[in-house]
């Protein structure tokens, strides 16, 4: 029956699908206009006219209702209430809406324009551009009112109707009412309940373990834990039931009353599990077996009074499928719940809230095969829930099972949250045996979420990709760079569990105007300092290769943390995630002696970890790079010095016999020196290496270690902590120089141009010059993270051996550097993001996207001498 | 960078006349990457020497270049180009000597053809191939070669020598065949060229090559070299990448014979058509070769390859012809850009997967995601996967001892490790698994190639 409507408001859930339905003229254009938002009406006419031109041809009828359908579709995946204006008065025109509505699991309802002939075909008649035969308007109204009825067994969750041009003037406004499951506006803190079962006893002591305070035979909470928050206010903790309170233990009604006591009193939120849905419809008289736990509910319930038995019914019935808490950052569900299901409405919903899904086959057990959505959960939302017991409650692509199987004589698990941290009292004993072993099929070492974690899907990764980070802005990956970091990835990065960090490039600081030069400190002190940075660190930059160092502190961190088994317990890899040593032997060998320094300097316990990420140049550059320096370096070199002595003999030999060629000679003499520096700049770079024998590590950044990342502390203190780890292996291991420069005094400056002119002097390649702390922004946004300034032989071996003759100079000098520096911001704040979601246990496919992305920005084109 | 050419034919000072360029002054020619200056160290009526010098601008010759296949993003400014003889020596030769290359002296045309006794220096001539290559480009033509190596680095002798060779040439020719020798043979030596290489090429090599090149017993060679192209196709972003660390170059040894591939592809075709499979997704698909194989049987309706080098994939697009299908076979033939260590919906609902010499090129430690990408997540009801045989190897003399048939293979299996690990997977994916051997079979180390065929019982 349609609900006539008098009343000068109406409401409707914010998230719907309202049909409006009508003869033509009936008004429901004008209506959609006054009541919803342009965007939010999908119009049968407008769509005619975008398939043909003319709104009114009836022939386009059928390319104009899939454009509708196809926009309406977006807009309920997207969440976004739809209107859709057609006269609708078909049943079979409804049918498809209310399909659609379903698939989006969005409310359908109907708004019914059920206006006297007379107002539309006057209305009609009004019209200039449509002229509908007379028997149109009778024909739609007496379809109309053919369907009225059965509009709710359609599937119309609500229906309204309105018959008259005064019923309609007299609407004032559609309300839009959040859904019962919307409780974004709930921060917690929240203490998440697994599974109960009727463990009364368990129950009050995990309770008490949390701090709160419960009257145990009232049934009673008497006082609640407060926790204060990151901004400073007190909070009051609340306990959020992820449902199955009853059933198979020894205590279900005690369970009841605490819980509703708790949930009547705002104390405490409480989703239904499949189990209270059950004991419900026993309650309401309905056929249900007296199996699987039930009939010891039963029992307990048979000694409670009727007016205990009435409120248990009111409250199961009124408990609401599911919870979207936090802003939309916390759901919980009894079984879990899928991204496109989550804050939505429908019988779907809760049919999946309650039992989950299964994949229609049954196991040896004879029991549903359970669908494991959680494997290919991608959602923003962490999804707290139970049903399943597990023999652990362990993450799993932001979701975590805490169904720890208490009733079955295992353990009875809470969550803290927004803490994640998990709390567990054991099972008192044994009350009733799973059908199924606990954890069945589950005999890998690796848990759920790391074995499922190496499987990468496609999906995230190709084609254009919008990544954010918390330290700057969204960063764009074009699809051509996605392309090339697939080939890149897939054919020589190492396994993408271990790469959790790639460094970002590093933009050199502007153009030197100065004689002979290209690069000098002052103009990256003035860059910092018109940056509105006062304090920076320049640190040598040393002659090696850039390396992502990881190191475990022993296999067994390895395989908890990164789930990687049998493949050492660290890596050494480089900028673009390609494994550093090619000799896996001696790649262990040299984490062995990282390890070994780590251990000896107290590293592991003073941070509290297994694990470390170290940021770090390795030496020599020849021992990565021996063919590039031999074929490339070492080549050109040997043909200059080959030629060039010819040369000027040729022309000595002229110049003596009065041939005009002092000039050349001259030149070439010139070039002769610039040749020789060049050598000697490469020759730098080389030293024999033989196993661990004059590998040097100068690590300079701590990226991140168990649950922390070190993006908050400045550089001295990295550099302290890094030389303190150097001195247990000063062989291998070495302290990278640094001075600490105050921008605004002049004599600190000065010292550390003369520090730079000194290193470079002795052949170094220069320094880096960073803001003093980590982190450094002002209103425009993240600065720089570091800048360097290359000595001025080093330059030979980039710009080429002549590069620094005056006519060569003065063209070099114009070089371009905005394209580096957007590239290195953009690789730094991807990369900070990278260990950001590592260190807090996102998934695999979070971690790898950021890493992949920086990848995919390598193969941006930008001048490799920058 | 230098070459000179002396003669002791009295009066050599005639030199001068057929170069055309006064023995007393420097003159200065620009040309596309600097100048070439000509100077004569010694100009006596006994002996005298032109020095022709190139003056390479390197930074002009950076801003000329653009992205090339080398494995060294610096190549271009880093670069040997301004100290040796190549290609641009050919240009400088043809800018500043034309008149004598061609034969035309109006002061003494007498000379032009005569053979004179001449010795060229070469401060530095990169040669690909060494001092045997160099012998037996210039030794057939009468040439006295004498030359000396340039060791890479003197205070690094294990690295060995260079590529480059001081090279001094003595025959008694006519000068301007000796400037059309040296034009066409110094890009030989270095195997590579500054210029792309064009049409009128090969009028050029015929021009300057008359009488001599005919009868040279390198000719193949020196016409292939001469003509080498650089290919244009390449993917900017793609370079970055691959050339930092260096992509290694094919290497197939010699006595792989080149039918191996179609005896494999033909094998893997057969068993499709054997089990009346009408739907076969090719991963790690390359240029497509096994895709043209089946295009042309129509017992194959849906054809996927799927290749994670998206170059290999546009090339198998030009050779399918893809853009040229009808209407009807639009939809038969379809390439995607994958990787088989991601998971792919798109590979789903085929009834068999194909995987021909790919697996080798995975880093063993990267497998476990292709059996699950392959067997659990795609699962289709066939697999074939065909791979070298290692035990092979031994049969073929180019290859040394524990070395593998292609640079970028990341391991290679003997047929027992091949038959534990995917009777592991068979097991472990609920698979059967049957083996044959490809190619020649030899008793004793089996055929070079071989073949696993996973069922799931269902098919």
């Amino acid at each position: 029956m349609a609900r006539r409507n008098k009343l000068s408001h109406i409401s409707i859930p914010e998230l719907s699908l309202v049909m409006l339905i009508g003869p033509s003229g009936s008004g429901k254009s004008t209506f959609a206009r006054k009541f919803f938002k342009s965007t939010e009406i999908v119009s049968s006419d407008a769509c005619r006219a975008i398939v043909s031109d003319d709104e009114n041809n009836q022939s386009a009828s059928k390319d104009a209702f899939e454009l509708a359908h196809y926009m309406t579709a977006k807009r309920l995946k997207n969440g976004l209430l739809t209107v859709i204006d057609a006269t609708n008065v078909q049943h079979e025109s409804r049918r498809d809406w209310i399909r659609l509505a379903r698939e989006y699991h969005v409310l359908p309802i109907a708004i019914v324009l059920n206006m006297p002939e007379q107002v539309c075909t006057t209305r009609n008649a009004g019209r200039t551009d449509r002229q509908l035969k007379s028997h149109v308007v009778p024909q739609q109204l007496s379809q109309l009112k053919r369907g009225l009825r059965g509009l709710r067994e359609e599937g119309f969750r609500q229906v309204f109707e309105l018959r008259s041009e005064e019923d309609v003037a007299q609407l004032e406004s559609i309300i839009r009412t959040p859904l019962y499951n919307n409780k974004k506006e709930e921060h917690g803190p929240f203490d998440i309940i697994g599974d109960v079962h009727g463990c009364y006893d368990e129950l009050c002591t995990l309770l008490e373990k949390l701090g709160y305070s419960i009257d145990k035979e009232q049934g009673h909470l008497i006082s609640a834990p407060q926790t204060t928050n990151d901004a400073g206010y007190t909070r009051t903790r609340r306990p959020v039931f992820v449902g199955d309170l009853v059933d198979r233990g020894p205590a279900s009604p005690q369970v009841l009353r605490l819980v509703m006591n708790m949930v009547q009193n705002g104390q405490a939120l409480c989703v239904p599990g499949n189990h209270d849905a059950k004991l419900l419809r026993w309650l309401n008289g309905k056929q249900v077996q007296l199996r699987h736990g039930l009939e010891a509910t039963v029992t307990q319930l048979a000694t409670e009074t009727p007016e205990f038995l009435e409120s248990v019914k009111t409250f199961l019935d009124g408990l609401i499928s599911h919870y979207v808490l936090d802003d939309g950052k916390l759901v919980v569900a009894h079984a879990g719940l899928k991204e496109n299901m989550q804050g939505r409405g429908s019988g779907a919903v809760r049919e999946f809230c309650l039992y989950g899904e299964t994949t229609g086959e049954t196991d040896e057990f004879g029991l549903p095969v359970r669908y494991n959505w959680a494997l290919e959960y991608k959602g923003k939302a962490m999804v707290v829930y139970g049903h399943t017991p597990v023999p652990e409650a362990r993450w799993l692509n932001n979701t975590i099972d805490i169904d720890t199987g208490c009733v079955f004589g295992a353990s009875l698990t809470a969550l803290r949250y927004p803490e994640r941290e998990l709390v567990a009292v054991p099972a008192l004993q044994q009350y009733a045996v799973p059908a199924r072993p606990i954890g069945y099929n589950e005999n890998s070492s690796l848990d759920v979420a790391q074995q499922y974690d190496g499987l990468l899907d496609i999906e995230d990764f190709t084609g254009r990709n919008i990544l954010s980070t918390r330290y700057s802005h969204n960063v764009t990956i074009r699809e051509e760079n996605s392309i090339a970091a697939l080939e890149a990835m897939s054919r020589f990065a190492i396994n993408p569990k271990w790469l959790i960090y790639l460094p970002p490039t590093m933009s050199p600081a502007e153009t030197s105007q100065r004689e002979g030069l290209l690069e000098y400190p002052e103009e990256g002190f003035k860059y910092f300092r018109e940056a509105g940075v006062s304090k920076v660190i320049c640190e040598e930059k040393h002659m090696g290769s850039r390396a992502v160092v990881i190191v475990c502190k022993d296999e067994a961190a390895a395989l908890r943390r990164f789930g990687i088994e049998g493949e050492g317990n660290g890596v050494v890899y480089t900028r673009t995630g390609r494994s550093f040593f090619a000799d896996k032997a001696l790649e262990q060998e040299f984490i062995g002696r990282v390890n070994d320094a780590l251990q000896q300097s107290g590293f592991y316990e003073q941070f509290r970890t297994d694990w470390v990420c170290l940021d770090a140049e390795l030496m020599p550059w020849s021992a990565k790079a021996q063919a590039l320096l031999q074929q490339q370096y070492a080549a050109v070199g040997a043909a200059a010095l080959q030629s060039l002595p010819a040369v000027t003999a040729a022309l000595e030999q002229a110049v003596q016999n009065n041939v005009p060629a002092q000039a050349l000679l001259e030149k070439y003499n010139s070039r002769m020196q610039q040749v020789t520096g060049y050598v000697a700049a490469y020759r730098q770079y080389c030293w024999p290496v033989d196993k661990l024998e004059g590998y040097r590590l100068a690590p300079f950044h701590i990226m991140a270690t168990e649950g922390a990342t070190y993006f908050d502390k400045d550089h001295e203190w990295h550099m302290s902590v890094i030389s303190e780890i150097c001195k247990a292996d000063e062989k291998l291991l070495q302290a990278t120089t640094s001075q600490v420069v105050d921008l605004n005094d002049a004599a600190a400056v000065a010292s550390a141009v003369s520090w730079w002119e000194t290193l470079t002097g002795k052949g170094g390649e220069g320094m880096v010059i960073k803001p003093y702390t980590f982190l450094s922004s002002n209103d425009k946004g993240l600065i720089q993270p570091a800048v360097k300034i290359r000595g001025k032989e080093y330059l030979r071996i980039i710009y080429g051996p002549e590069y620094d003759a005056p006519e060569n100079l003065q063209r070099l000098r114009s070089r371009a550097l905005a394209s580096k520096r957007s590239l290195a911001m953009r690789e730094f704040s991807l990369g900070l993001e990278a260990l950001e979601r590592f260190v807090n246990k996102e998934p695999l496919q979070s971690v790898h996207q950021c890493v992949f992305g920086i990848l995919a920005l390598e193969s941006e084109p930008v001048d490799p001498r920058l | 960078m230098l070459l000179t050419i002396t003669t002791t034919r009295y009066p050599a000072t005639d030199l001068g006349y057929l170069l055309h360029k006064h023995p007393a002054k420097v003159q200065t020619i620009p040309f596309a990457a600097g100048d070439a200056h000509i100077f004569y160290p010694e100009a006596t009526e006994e002996k005298c020497t032109a020095a022709l010098l190139l003056d390479i601008d390197p930074v002009k010759l950076a801003r000329k270049s653009g992205p090339g296949g080398n494995d060294f993003a610096l190549e271009a400014y880093v670069n040997d180009r301004p100290y040796v003889a190549s290609s641009f020596m050919s240009a400088a030769i043809a800018q500043a000597y034309s008149t004598a290359m061609n034969g035309r002296c109006k002061d003494k045309p007498e000379v032009v053809d005569e053979a004179l006794p001449l010795e060229i220096n070469l401060s530095s001539l990169p040669v690909s191939g060494g001092e045997q290559l160099l012998r037996n480009i210039f030794e057939p033509l009468g040439y006295e070669v004498s030359l000396q190596p340039a060791i890479l680095d003197t205070q690094f002798p294990e690295w060995g020598s260079s590529r480059y060779f001081q090279v001094s040439l003595k025959n008694t020719i006519p000068l301007k065949t000796l400037l059309s020798q040296l034009y066409i043979l110094i890009p030989v030596c270095d195997n590579n060229k500054h210029y792309f290489v064009g049409d009128h090429e090969l009028e050029k090599l015929m021009e300057k090559g008359q009488g001599w090149l005919d009868g040279h017993p390198l000719k193949e060679l020196i016409t292939r070299r001469y003509l080498k192209h650089i290919g244009t196709l390449t993917q900017q972003a793609l370079d970055i990448l691959t050339r930092e660390e260096g992509t290694p170059e094919e290497a197939k040894p010699a006595q792989e014979k080149v039918r191996l591939h179609d005896v494999r592809l033909q094998a893997v075709r057969d068993i499709l058509l054997e089990h009346g499979v009408t739907a076969v997704a090719d991963m790690g698909c390359g240029e497509g070769k096994l895709l043209r194989l089946l295009k042309d049987n129509s017992q194959f309706k849906r054809i996927l390859g799927m290749d994670v080098s998206f170059r290999s994939l546009q090339i198998a697009a030009g050779k399918l012809k893809l853009e040229r299908q009808p209407e009807s076979q639009k939809d038969r033939i379809t390439l995607i850009h994958g990787s088989l260590t991601y998971k792919d919906k798109r590979l789903s609902g085929y009834e068999a997967a194909t995987l021909v010499e790919v697996i080798e090129h995975l880093d063993p430690p990267r497998l476990a995601a292709l059996e699950k990408v392959v067997f659990e997540c795609t699962r289709p009801p066939m697999v074939i996967i065909t791979t070298v045989n290692a035990e092979y190897n031994i049969k073929y003399e180019a290859l040394t001892a524990g070395a593998f048939r292609h640079s970028d293979h990341r391991f290679e299996w003997t047929r027992a490790e091949f038959e534990a690990w995917a009777g592991r997977i068979a097991a472990q994916f609920r698979y059967s698994v049957t083996f044959r051997p490809l190619g020649d079979y030899d008793e004793t180390v089996g055929a070079p190639s071989q073949l696993a065929l996973f069922k799931t019982s269902a098919s």
